[in-house]
């Protein structure tokens, strides 16, 4: 019966709903990245392990979304926001997900020592991106009520202002990343170059989280741009 | 002549038969796609959706039903070329009725969409070519008719799109939602029995004998809307803030507000579906009511007996109560995108288009126009995702109900007639 009710086609599924899920689930996976170079730190082998565990199912989880909301969404679907775009804030936050786990990855499969010269630095770094990756989710749940007023008006501004701080951590985070380099750099010669390569390129990942998260919330502007 | 005086009585009989099963079937089908904005939005429970489907589909076709009715009755073919055969008018109605409820029947089981309005027209005209000729069809009234087919939806879709905006700017847009809905609600609630029953009491009520002048109209439903608000009013009031549900969506506390007002939309919604459908039973019943009644009398002069709309109402509540619960439980399920506020729109908006339409007499499809509002809405941003593919199978069912309509017809109607001459 229910397919002679025009009704049950008229709606496709609803975009914004998965988008939030999808973001909830990335966040929880760039929350076990502290853990891991805390557990790093510490020489915590074990920790290192079920860590990277986590953040591999997170971003499998992540992914099993992105593809649901791929299927759902025919070009003949209308929605209040375009389709481009709307895709665009999906890569760019599944893309945080998928460079933790890089992170991860890496980490276990080479068996690294965090210098005692980075620790602080780096755990520090890690904390902000997250930050970062929080306040961009925060943005994100703010899509329903995007919605429910037509991506216009006092909670379009209010939007614009969240990303205008997220802007601003983020290029807190960029400092504290040149500043790890630059240590890195100085003590170059007390580890093997081949390492030195490795956590320049962790170095790089970290940042990324924040970068991805940021690019995340300038998406957004578009989709509220008038 | 004879033929209706011989086999007058059952001529009746089968008309009220068949009549009962196409109304049984409106009441089945079609109601669940005039209440299924409500319902999904979650305003209103299945049970108290076929509560008021029941109140007001019924009161809907007998105070409003007499315009459109006499559109099918009278109002597609002229009947003075079979002044002398009354009867071929007699075959012909009842053979539209059996068309159309056996393809309602068909397109059910099979799971098409199917539109009663579109198929008892199709059916009627399709008899009328083929039984007494193409000149027989007022092709002036069924391009005004087809015409409506269209435009009714646009003006469903933009009167639900104005209604969006205001409520955004109004409501929504503002520093406090919750304070703003529950000051405009009663103005929202006064529109929606404002326009419902200016619309149906304008200049009055032919078939119920009621005479008002213009002012008395206006006067009437503004009274009737004041009423409506400020019992809107009382039931405003009694909604709480939800501090909890704020935290998750800033707007659910609003959402909450609308929920009592679309009890009165949902309200006006079964009284348009009625007042315009029940034609669809009840049109080719009346005709050959009026035909053996007057004993072979073609010109149809007489008003419309109020009995048969108490019978097309009763068929409509009847299949409601039996098979109308389980068609609108499917709906739901997929509409959870309707948020009390949107549905308010879009289920005001096709409920004036209908009763407008009911007004000048014009059958349309309920259901297209309630699609139609709901794109309207959308349009106004106020939805997730709209599949548009809908609209195309839209206009397959027209091009394909039409045709067919009119071939089950003319075939059912050669029969009856090499049964009874």
């Amino acid at each position: 019966m229910s397919s002679t009710n025009p009704f049950a086609n008229l709606f496709g599924k609803s975009p914004f709903t998965a988008l939030q899920v999808h973001m909830r689930v990335v966040l929880e996976c760039v929350h076990n990245v502290p853990p891991l170079f805390e557990a790093l730190a510490k020489g915590d082998d074990e920790g290192v392990k079920s860590a990277k565990e986590r953040i591999f199912e997170r971003e499998a989880e992540a992914d099993k979304i992105k593809n649901e909301l791929r299927n759902r969404l025919p070009k003949s679907l209308f929605m209040p926001v375009d389709r481009r775009d709307l895709l665009d804030v999906l890569q760019m936050q599944d893309s945080i997900a998928d460079t933790a786990q890089d992170i991860a990855g890496l980490l276990v499969e080479r068996p690294m020592e965090l210098p005692e010269f980075m620790q602080e630095p780096m755990l520090a770094l890690a904390g902000r991106c997250v930050d970062v990756c929080e306040m961009s989710a925060k943005i994100i749940e703010e899509l329903d009520e995007l919605l429910a007023m037509g991506f216009r008006g006092r909670e379009a501004s209010h939007v614009e202002e969240m990303v205008g701080a997220l802007n601003r951590i983020e290029d807190e985070t960029d400092e504290l990343g040149l500043e790890l380099a630059r240590r890195l750099f100085q003590h170059e010669d007390e580890i093997k170059p081949v390492s030195v390569m490795m956590w320049y390129q962790l170095i790089q990942w970290v940042g990324d989280l924040a970068d991805y998260a940021e690019k995340v919330g300038d998406r957004l502007r578009l989709l509220i741009a008038r | 002549m004879e033929i209706i005086a011989t086999y007058g009585f059952i001529f009746m009989a089968m008309a009220v038969v068949f009549g009962l099963y196409m109304t049984w079937g409106i009441g089945a089908n079609d109601v669940a796609n005039a209440m299924g904005t409500s319902v999904g939005s979650g305003a209103i429970t299945v049970k108290q959706a076929i509560i008021i489907a029941a109140i007001f589909e019924f009161t809907g076709a007998f105070i409003a039903g007499g315009n459109v009715t006499e559109t099918i009755r009278k109002g597609i073919i002229d009947t003075s070329a079979i002044a002398n055969q009354p009867e071929i008018l007699v075959f012909g109605m009842l053979a539209a009725l059996l068309a159309a409820a056996i393809w309602l029947m068909v397109a059910s089981a099979k799971g098409w969409p199917v539109s009663t309005t579109h198929t008892i027209v199709g059916a009627i005209i399709g008899f009328a070519v083929v039984g007494i000729g193409v000149d027989a069809v007022q092709w002036g009234k069924v391009t005004q008719i087809a015409a409506s087919w269209v435009v009714s939806p646009l003006l469903g879709g933009i009167i639900a799109f104005l209604l969006m905006m205001s409520i955004r700017r109004l409501i929504l847009n503002t520093a406090n939602p919750f304070e703003s809905a529950k000051r405009w609600g009663p103005g929202y609630i006064f529109l929606v029995g404002f326009i419902i029953s200016l619309v149906t009491l304008f200049k009055g009520l032919k078939h119920l004998n009621i005479e008002m002048t213009v002012a008395m109209s206006f006067g009437v439903a503004v009274v009737f809307g004041v009423v409506l608000a400020l019992i809107g009013w009382v039931l405003i009031n009694r909604v709480k803030i939800d501090p909890a549900a704020d935290r998750d969506f800033h707007f659910a506390s609003v959402e909450k507000v609308f929920t009592p007002m679309m009890i009165f939309t949902a309200c006006a919604m079964a009284f348009a579906h009625g007042s315009n459908d029940v034609a669809n039973g009840i049109g080719p019943l009346a005709a050959v009511v009026s035909i053996v009644q007057s004993g072979g009398e073609v010109a149809q002069k007489a008003s419309l007996p109020l009995w048969i709309l108490v019978l097309g109402g009763t068929g409509i509540v009847v299949g409601l109560a039996t098979m109308g619960y389980r068609v609108m439980k499917t709906i739901g399920s997929g509409i959870t995108q309707l948020t009390p506020s949107r549905g308010y729109c879009a289920t005001l908006a096709a409920a004036a288009t209908v009763v407008l339409a009911s007004r000048t007499g014009l059958p349309v499809s309920t259901t297209h126009i309630a699609v139609g509002a709901v794109i309207g809405v959308g349009l106004a941003r106020g939805v997730g995702a709209i599949d548009l593919r809908v609209i195309g199978g839209i206009i397959v069912s027209w091009l394909v109900t039409l045709p067919i309509g009119g071939a089950l017809a003319a075939i059912f109607f050669f029969t009856l007639k090499g049964m009874f001459e």
